[in-house]
């Protein structure tokens, strides 16, 4: 049997890291696995011994990772969000980042999903949810709203990577069982594209409503009990904007990594980086603003719960922390990203860090200050993670790189089928709706 | 039958016998002074420091706090697996075995009264053997609260059951304000008229914690007057 991976494919820089994946990418799965393995003892240590092998405590009963788990879930907004959000409003310039968002959603939505169930108590007890579930509590909002966003992305993850499969499995790449099964015997023919079109409209659609009710569901955590500092209405859009925030940060720093690595240049172009840098800019300054009105509401109001939870931010002992978070989402990225000149890609790259970095510091000073501060007069204590915290976060960042390089190495990043579409029809179908917009010429006035 | 306390802050004289009954009564872990200082002690009766004024007229009063017993509680609503509720009488309890340790009461409780097993529980060698058999052992991992000490209210109704007759006011006390040496707890029916609780509640002294919140606790505080 003769494959065509004799001819050179247009894109042979999309399929090289699945053809030739490399050593590195197997030292690179050696020391991650090594990660993930002690990440599991430190993890078995807690389960045998207690949570009180954390640094959560009385007042502070929630720490690492409740903080982790908004910040993860947040991050998976990027995203099946973004790029639904780009296909419906029909953005040329989406063609080659949607892929490499819809995957970082899948994978840190697994992650972040578990994070509650590493939180608890009694891990074993976790059926409960199902046969004793109480669907007035937040909490079950929430595993409804995460197994629904999982699912929904997962699923449009996948159907637009069919096509994909299929050019794999007719280049003979390795192993083809695993090809040949994924590409469901798809052949490319009109009808086929039809029903893929067909289902992808329907999933973008499907799929935002679903990925803004998740984070707002896990603001109404917060915002459904009646703590100071949490019990706010405005928690659900501020967790949303929040969410994609720090999405688009992370979509950019992983272009970045796969431009350089993968040696993409040619298809993740400046512009692109140019366009998705400005949504960042205009995120953070939506960001600035509810957090603006957050803390201003609060400070005129001037309740006293309220105010303690206020300055413990603002000048107690979270406020190295609150400023670093200010600096990080508002001050740098806006300073960096405003001036074109600084709007290049290591410019990006340090903005878009700063901004995951801020969003996590978010999360922080929205989970434990305003537990440190208990209404009644109790000793407090500061909150003090441990190492088996600090392990469950790197872990869980390793879970998240060895989920993508293992998607790298047997999938391509970069969606082909939809570049080379790009290629035949963009121009043609873009002509089309301009003209489209334009006004139509009055009719001749002969008669006149 | 909604049952009630209150706490004549009159009377009180902050010495902690009732927190010190409380763990006894109900099998509360002891911690360790090394683990207390972390935050993990665990005291369903604790004593409140207040601060009242500035120096030189500053006074500081030891008041006891056990759970609210709201009628509103922010606790239950919260709780994926109903593990924790509030019973026809008025009780807010804990179902050890039910709950999943997610220890979102915990963070939902304006007075900050749950406790979560950080560690099995563990008890000095010495009274080890003491410990009270009408009340479970928490295992880890679950959150536990004041109960009033509702094992000896089934007591009691069986008592009163076995000898055909209803429950007295005195039949039904909790450790604390049994032992409470000045008589400053007192525990009973807030809607029967014949229980000490019922007239004490209407005092004009009368006032509740975190009132404004809305929660409706069934502990109620008579306030100091000098």
């Amino acid at each position: 049997m003769e494959y065509a991976s004799a001819k050179p494919h247009p894109d042979a820089a999309l399929l090289r890291p699945i053809e030739n994946p490399g050593r590195t990418f197997y030292y690179m799965v050696g020391v991650l696995l090594v990660i993930i393995l002690y990440t599991g003892f430190v993890y078995f240590r807690q389960l045998w011994y207690g949570l009180g092998v954390t640094g959560m405590a009385q007042p502070v009963t929630w720490g690492f990772y409740i903080i982790n788990f908004v910040f993860f879930i947040g991050i998976s907004h990027a995203g099946t969000l973004i790029s639904a959000i780009l296909r419906l409003s029909k953005a040329e310039w989406r063609r080659p980042i949607t892929r490499m968002a819809e995957v970082i959603t899948a994978i840190v939505l697994a992650i972040g999903g578990l994070h509650p169930i590493i939180d608890l108590g009694r891990p074993d007890r976790i059926l409960h949810i199902f046969y004793n579930g109480r669907l007035q509590s937040p909490l079950l909002w929430d595993v409804a709203s995460i197994t629904a966003y999982f699912t929904a992305s997962t699923v449009y993850l996948y159907i637009p990577l069919i096509p994909d499969i299929a050019i794999l499995r007719d280049r003979g790449v390795r192993p083809r069982w695993l090809y040949e099964f994924l590409s469901w015997g798809w052949q490319g023919t009109e009808r086929q594209h039809k029903v893929l079109d067909r289902a992808m409209n329907i999933l973008m659609v499907m799929v935002i409503p679903i990925a803004v009710s998740v984070h707002t569901i896990i603001s109404y955590i917060f915002a459904m009990t009646v703590q100071p500092g949490w019990h706010s209405t405005i928690f659900g859009p501020y967790f949303v904007v929040g969410a994609i925030f720090s999405g688009i940060a992370a979509i950019l720093v992983l272009m970045i990594v796969f431009r350089k690595v993968f040696h993409l240049e040619g298809y993740l172009k400046h512009i692109h980086f140019n366009y998705l840098s400005i949504l960042l800019l205009i995120m953070s300054l939506i960001w600035f603003y509810f957090t603006f009105s957050e803390y201003l509401t609060g400070y005129y109001g001037h309740e006293p719960n309220e105010m303690r939870v206020f300055w413990y931010k603002f000048a107690g002992d979270f406020a190295p922390f609150f400023w670093a978070m200010i600096v990080c989402n508002f001050a740098l990225p806006v300073a960096i990203l405003c001036n074109r000149k600084t709007r290049t890609i290591p410019g990006i790259l340090i903005a878009s860090i700063s901004v995951v970095v801020g969003m996590w510091l978010e999360r922080l000073i929205i989970v434990v200050p305003s537990l440190a501060n208990p209404r009644l007069p109790y000793p407090t204590g500061i909150y003090i993670p441990t190492h088996t915290e600090w392990m469950l976060f790197i872990g869980g960042v390793a879970v998240f790189i060895l989920g993508y390089i293992i998607f790298a190495r047997f999938f391509p990043v970069i969606s082909i089928w939809e570049i080379e579409e790009g290629r035949h029809e963009s121009a043609k179908i873009v002509t089309e709706r301009i003209t489209s917009y334009m006004p139509d010429p009055e009719p001749s006035s002969g008669g006149g | 039958m909604k049952w009630g306390m209150v706490i004549d802050l009159q009377k009180c004289t902050g010495c902690g016998g009732c927190a010190a009954a409380c763990k006894l009564e109900n099998n509360v872990a002891i911690v360790e002074p090394a683990e207390s200082a972390l935050g993990w002690t665990m005291l369903w009766m604790d004593m409140l420091t207040i601060y009242e004024g500035e120096y030189p007229r500053l006074r500081v009063r030891q008041i006891p706090r056990p759970c609210m017993h709201c009628d509103h509680p922010p606790c239950t609503k919260v709780c994926p697996v109903r593990a924790t509720y509030i019973n026809e009488e008025g009780i807010v309890a804990q179902i050890y075995p039910q709950c999943i340790g997610c220890r979102y009461c915990m963070a939902a409780c304006p007075y900050t009264v749950k406790s979560f097993n950080w560690y099995k529980p563990e008890w000095p060698s010495g009274i080890r053997q003491t410990k009270n058999p009408d009340v479970s052992v928490r295992p880890v991992g679950v959150v536990e609260k004041c109960t009033f000490c509702v094992h000896r209210l089934q007591k009691a109704k069986e008592e009163a059951k076995f000898e055909a007759r209803d429950l007295r006011e005195k039949d039904y006390q909790p450790a604390c304000a049994d032992s409470c040496p000045t008589g400053a707890i007192v525990f009973g029916d807030l809607e029967n008229r014949n229980h000490q609780v019922n007239h004490l509640s209407h005092s004009p002294r009368a006032e509740k914690l975190l009132e404004d919140l809305g929660t409706e606790p069934k502990v109620i505080y008579l306030k100091e007057v000098d």
